[in-house]
């Protein structure tokens, strides 16, 4: 076992592989995202007693893949040679979408999903009527349903190029 | 924290558990029977918010308690008298307007609620209460535009819905009682004065309520003690479903 201080073999701390490791942990059901990408990722730290802390936060109450991203975790962190680390769930303050980055926006657009609105204050859920479609950029889209394939899409539809898409809801 | 004050905060945890769990079991039945497919889908998403939602606070009711005992074991292993539920939130589905019009009034009080909650002592349950109450929101917009679709439909549907509205609201008195250890976590700056939501929650009922046509329940006899452990006939049967298979085969994982 080596000590968080002590570089390891290939002359990084376990803070630093960690780090990087993380880095590349992608959201179950939006591949393409990384958790930090969606804000999941909060936290990255080393204990005095060189353990890593690591703080994740899960998204929607009823998101399944909250379980499989904590696995994920776990995973590439035992591959990356860390040996000491505890994984924290942590549910305060809540997570939003406010915290996805702007690269996460438009890698949802880039994958034909609208993202959520900024500014998720619980006026903004509902203030938020124009949906713009991620395919045209036309501005005139409907809901077909607010609930869509995971928990936290809705399914819309664009009038312009009539194209079917998931709107990433704000929460 | 004083033996009494944890007590009602064990209470207090299981009762906000209970009533989310409950009412997404409840939900999950329509799974693969609702009318449409869209319908299918959202319902089974709101079943897994609120499951979602029960998880974290049955976690916290584990640690609290301090016995060993798991969230699997507070949810799969009570029987239904150690259940502190809404009786509203334990009412069958019946049909698809009796479960919009349990939806509405459900989730307009969770809505109002969790709103409270969020600034609650508990860490946990603020967490728990920041999220659910912006998904609340999203549970209260598709019930509304059931209730009012249906309500402002066919001669059927609108009786339909009427009769879902009728049967509901001797079972909506409860979630505005306030009893021993609601007071003591009020005090404690963990809970909420439940009894102040319900102008508020009146307001909303009235108006999705004349916005679909349809006449608001008068005053009546209201139900009560799913808080304190009586329950309709309904939770036993739901137990007996839920719990199955933990029960036939304890510790069994997958």
């Amino acid at each position: 076992m080596t000590s968080p201080a002590e570089p390891h073999p290939d002359g990084r701390s376990a803070l630093a592989r960690a780090r990087a490791a993380l880095d590349a942990v992608t959201d179950p059901e939006l591949p393409f995202l990384t958790i930090a990408d969606m804000g999941i990722l909060r936290d990255v730290r080393a204990r005095a007693d060189g353990t890593i802390e690591i703080d994740i936060t899960p998204t929607y109450s009823g998101c399944p893949a909250t379980d499989v991203i904590r696995l994920d975790v776990e995973l590439a962190l035992a591959k990356a040679g860390v040996d000491r680390f505890e994984v924290r769930s942590v549910l305060s303050p809540a997570w939003t979408t406010d915290w996805m980055s702007a690269a996460a926006r438009d890698k949802l657009r880039a994958n034909g999903i609208a993202p959520p609105q900024k500014a998720s204050g619980k006026r903004a859920l509902f203030a938020a009527a124009e949906v713009t479609c991620p395919h045209c950029g036309a501005d005139a889209t409907e809901r077909v349903s607010e609930f869509g394939s995971t928990a936290c899409k809705a399914h819309y539809r664009c009038r312009v190029c009539l194209e079917p898409f998931e709107y990433f809801k704000c929460i | 924290m004083p033996g009494s004050d944890q007590h009602a905060h064990l209470d207090y945890l299981l009762r906000l558990a209970d009533t989310s769990l409950i009412l997404g079991h409840r939900l999950s039945e329509w799974s693969g029977r609702a009318p449409t497919l869209e319908e299918d889908i959202a319902l089974s998403n709101i079943a897994l918010d609120l499951i979602g939602q029960a998880r974290p606070l049955y976690a916290r009711a584990a640690s609290l308690e301090g016995k060993g005992r798991s969230e699997d074991d507070l949810a799969f292993l009570r029987d239904p008298e150690e259940y502190l539920n809404l009786q509203i939130v334990e009412r069958p589905n019946k049909d698809f307007a009796a479960t919009m019009a349990r939806q509405l009034a459900y989730s307009t009080f969770a809505e109002l609620a969790w709103q409270q909650l969020k600034g609650s002592q508990d860490p946990d349950i603020a967490g728990v209460a920041a999220k659910a109450e912006k998904e609340c929101a999203y549970h209260v917009r598709h019930s509304a535009e059931w209730v009012i679709r249906l309500g402002d439909g066919t001669e059927e549907s609108h009786a339909r819905m009427q009769a879902g509205l009728d049967d509901v609201w001797m079972y909506t008195g409860e979630m505005f009682e306030v009893d021993d250890v609601d007071t003591a976590m009020i005090a404690a700056g963990i809970g909420f004065d439940a009894a102040a939501l319900k102008p508020q929650w009146a307001r909303a009922m009235a108006e999705v309520i004349g916005e679909a046509t349809l006449r608001l329940p008068g005053e009546r006899w209201m139900s009560t003690g799913g808080r304190r452990g009586i329950h309709t006939e309904h939770l036993g049967h739901l137990l007996a479903q839920m719990q199955a298979l933990p029960r036939a085969h304890p510790g069994a994982s997958w």
